[in-house]
């Protein structure tokens, strides 16, 4: 297929959608699928049909709109209205909302867009998500798929497309940050007569599920990004190392990938030019560790994955031994605007060093719970208070932990600071995937570290000592604190272990592991210290106050 | 030396065989696929046993130790059949602060097993998960396959007692 045949696609898809005058969009990603919302959308399709509406009104299914908290979530166009925790058993209000298209919402499940939830994001990454139907390729040609593609291989050099990416400071949304056109460049620049693309669809941190999301919401905007980058880096063969816990991605992906195939926009020549690019689903087992690079590529290797040293870097040998460029779901997510709207566009979001938007996931005891998408350098007051519309009951904020496993927990006193990669560093913890769990004042920051170290001691991969041992050291100690059984010198051995393990493990796993632990020292210490000295724990959280009970009961 | 693709007859006559048979085939027999054939091995079995991972270790041209290693290494194959319902308890953090603790104990109390074991009459597995990504709806378990959102212990422990059979009726 041509730029033009595409264009042409995509124009009269775009007459096509603008022949009916009412829409009602409703989410069927995994959380509101979870609450029924294919029922929902199955009985307002019947109500339409009943009303004969079927030529001016269409009940669409889309991809998440971002607050699950209120699932399941509908949007009536072109009233602009949200409809929240529609249910299959309240088939009235359903009916109503078909009623009242054009009239006045139904009051009490209405929910205006002019909430901070939804106005105060900027969305480039989820721009899609919720708008268009994620099985149908022409909705995704119809808000100008697959144009950046075709754009670049008709038009556009190599050289000139890294450029571009350079030039927009995007860097890695995975967690660590690194410059992605560097990256490119590296693997442009690499020898090699066989290139991978690779992409890190294993998203692994507990509580960010927004690599999930968009791959259930707009999974052709991820190919796009890995196409683009297959060209850029002269790579014909990609894959999508996606975590086999999500089974709704891994299906929409290969259904994306098969209607891509078919209409020529993957596969062998691209753009009827002599670029071909090539995509396969490669499913992960559960090993949390496959999120770093060396061992997502063993995996795919079909072999354990397990770290290994380096370098060698994966730009210059990766997969089979070959330069491999890797990059994560929400950086590819990125790569199609980018091409569109410029690098320079781009880099005029967000703070100096942390160029553009980022995804977040809010969760934990925060009441409006979803994805957003803000940007960078945004206050986390802002986040947790007005986007996330503060602590349900009236509960004290404690701490907001990112970064998952790998991250820290950020007090009260840091509530001013504006969100990005060396902001969050400089405060102990990490931007990571973009989780963030809010805690208030019934979490205990001891059980918390606990709760870490558990789930880093049992996914160490136990290639390198220093992770394998320290982690079940580290876990061991606070354990002990934890029944009440700790001493005042635990404390200074699970910083000085800490920093061991930090500075000797192999890879990012075990180097980052210790951050739970020394986070909540730096700024909860009086917490482990009444573990040890009183022997309690406040929030009734720790095996030592149920002693306590017990002795109380007695 | 046999030719390449070497041909391994399959284990019995159950047609599930064909299926992994498949999977191994559009993979051209390559040793890099051996993970996604467990995975087909487990879908259409259950769990993965002796004679598939023999099986299979011989069709790719894998040692059994390495098809052994891989599959001991990842969370998500199980070596041990899986109980007649599934139950999987999310214990990522957004559920584990949500309560996701109380559940689970709610869950070990009710079916007498710890997670990662299934019952003795072969009724009901317990599993729990790292996260499964339903983290705004947490605490979250999955029966049979199906997301709980905001999952309460006595609903829980309501559900494993039908599936167990205490109070069926």
């Amino acid at each position: 297929m041509t730029l033009d045949e595409l264009e042409e696609i995509a124009a009269s898809e775009r007459e096509e959608q603008k022949k009916i005058s009412h829409r009602i969009n409703v989410s069927v990603a995994a959380g509101c699928l979870s609450m029924h919302s294919d029922q929902v959308f199955k009985i307002l399709q019947a109500e339409v049909q009943k009303r004969g509406l079927e030529g001016s009104c269409k009940v669409k299914a889309v991809g998440c709109m971002g607050l699950c908290a209120a699932g399941p979530l509908v949007r009536s166009e072109p009233q602009h209205t949200y409809y929240r925790a529609l249910s299959p058993d309240t088939p009235e209000v359903l009916s109503a909302v078909v009623e009242n298209l054009d009239g006045r919402p139904v009051p009490e499940f209405a929910l205006s867009p002019d909430i901070p939830f939804f106005a105060a994001q900027q969305r480039i990454v989820l721009e899609n998500c919720g708008e268009i139907d994620p099985e149908r390729i022409e909705d995704y040609i119809g808000v100008g798929g697959y144009e950046s593609l075709l754009n670049c291989v008709a038009n556009r050099s190599r050289e000139d497309v890294v450029q571009e990416i350079i030039r927009s400071g995007l860097r890695g949304r995975g967690g660590g940050g690194y410059p992605t056109g560097l990256k490119w460049s590296m693997v442009a620049k690499a020898q090699g007569e066989q290139k991978y693309v690779i992409c890190n669809a294993d998203e692994g941190d507990p509580g960010a599920f927004m690599d999930r999301s968009v791959l259930e919401s707009d999974p052709h905007r991820v190919l796009e990004g890995m196409a683009i980058a297959a060209y850029a880096v002269g790579a014909s063969k990609g894959y999508i190392y996606c975590r086999a816990e999500y089974p709704l991605a891994v299906k929409r992906l290969k259904v994306a990938i098969r209607q891509a195939e078919r209409m020529g926009l993957l596969g062998k020549r691209i753009g009827e030019s002599d670029f071909g690019f090539e995509v396969e689903v490669r499913l992960g087992a559960g090993a949390f560790v496959c999120g770093e690079e060396t061992a997502l590529i063993a995996s795919v290797e079909g072999n354990r994955g397990v770290p290994r040293p380096r370098p060698p870097f994966p730009s210059y040998s990766g997969l089979y031994r070959c330069p491999t460029l890797l990059n994560n779901v929400e950086t590819f997510a990125n790569v199609a605007p980018i091409l569109r709207k410029g690098g320079d566009w781009f880099a005029s979001i967000g703070t100096d060093k942390s160029k553009g938007t980022k995804v977040f996931a809010l969760v934990g005891d925060v009441v409006n719970t979803g994805l957003i998408e803000v940007p960078m350098g945004i206050k986390l007051r802002d986040l947790v208070f007005s986007l996330g519309g503060g602590i349900p009951e009236n509960r004290k904020f404690k701490a907001v932990q990112t970064g998952g496993p790998s991250g820290g927990c950020i007090p009260e006193q840091f509530l001013d600071m504006g969100v990005d990669y060396e902001s969050l560093a400089s405060a102990g913890s990490i931007m990571g995937s973009g989780g963030m769990i809010v805690m208030d004042e019934t979490a205990c920051m001891v059980d918390v570290a606990k709760f870490f170290m558990d789930f880093t001691r049992d996914e160490s991969c136990g290639k390198c000592t220093p992770c394998r041992v320290g982690t079940t050291q580290l876990h061991g100690l606070l354990e002990r604190i934890s029944e009440g059984k700790g001493q005042m010198e635990d404390l200074a051995t699970l910083e000085r272990l800490g920093g061991m393990v930090k500075r000797t493990a192999l890879c990012g796993l075990g180097q980052t592991a210790p951050n739970p632990v020394s986070s909540t020292l730096r700024y909860f210490r009086s917490e482990y210290v009444r573990h040890i000295v009183d022997k309690t724990c406040a929030q009734g959280k720790c095996p030592c106050s149920r002693t306590v009970d017990r002795a109380v009961e007695k | 030396m046999q030719a390449y693709p070497a041909s391994v007859p399959l284990p019995s006559g159950d047609k599930r065989w064909k299926l992994v048979e498949a999977t191994m085939r559009r993979h051209g027999y390559k040793a890099a696929a051996l993970i996604e054939v467990l995975h087909t091995v487990q879908e259409s079995f259950g769990f993965l046993d002796d004679v598939s991972l023999r099986y299979v270790a011989s069709s790719l041209r894998v040692p059994l130790s390495k098809v052994f290693g891989v599959a001991t290494y990842y969370h998500f194959f199980s070596l041990k059949p899986p109980g007649e319902h599934n139950c999987v308890v999310c214990m990522g953090t957004g559920c584990y602060v949500k309560g996701a603790g109380d559940l689970m104990k709610a869950i070990e109390e009710t079916a007498h097993i710890r997670a990662g074991e299934t019952t003795p009459d072969g009724k009901v597995s317990v599993v729990a998960a790292r996260c499964i990504g339903s983290c705004s709806l947490a605490p979250a378990v999955v029966f049979d396959g199906e997301v709980i959102p905001r999952a309460q212990p006595s609903a829980v422990r309501d559900q494993l007692r039908r599936w167990i059979g205490h109070d069926a009726g």
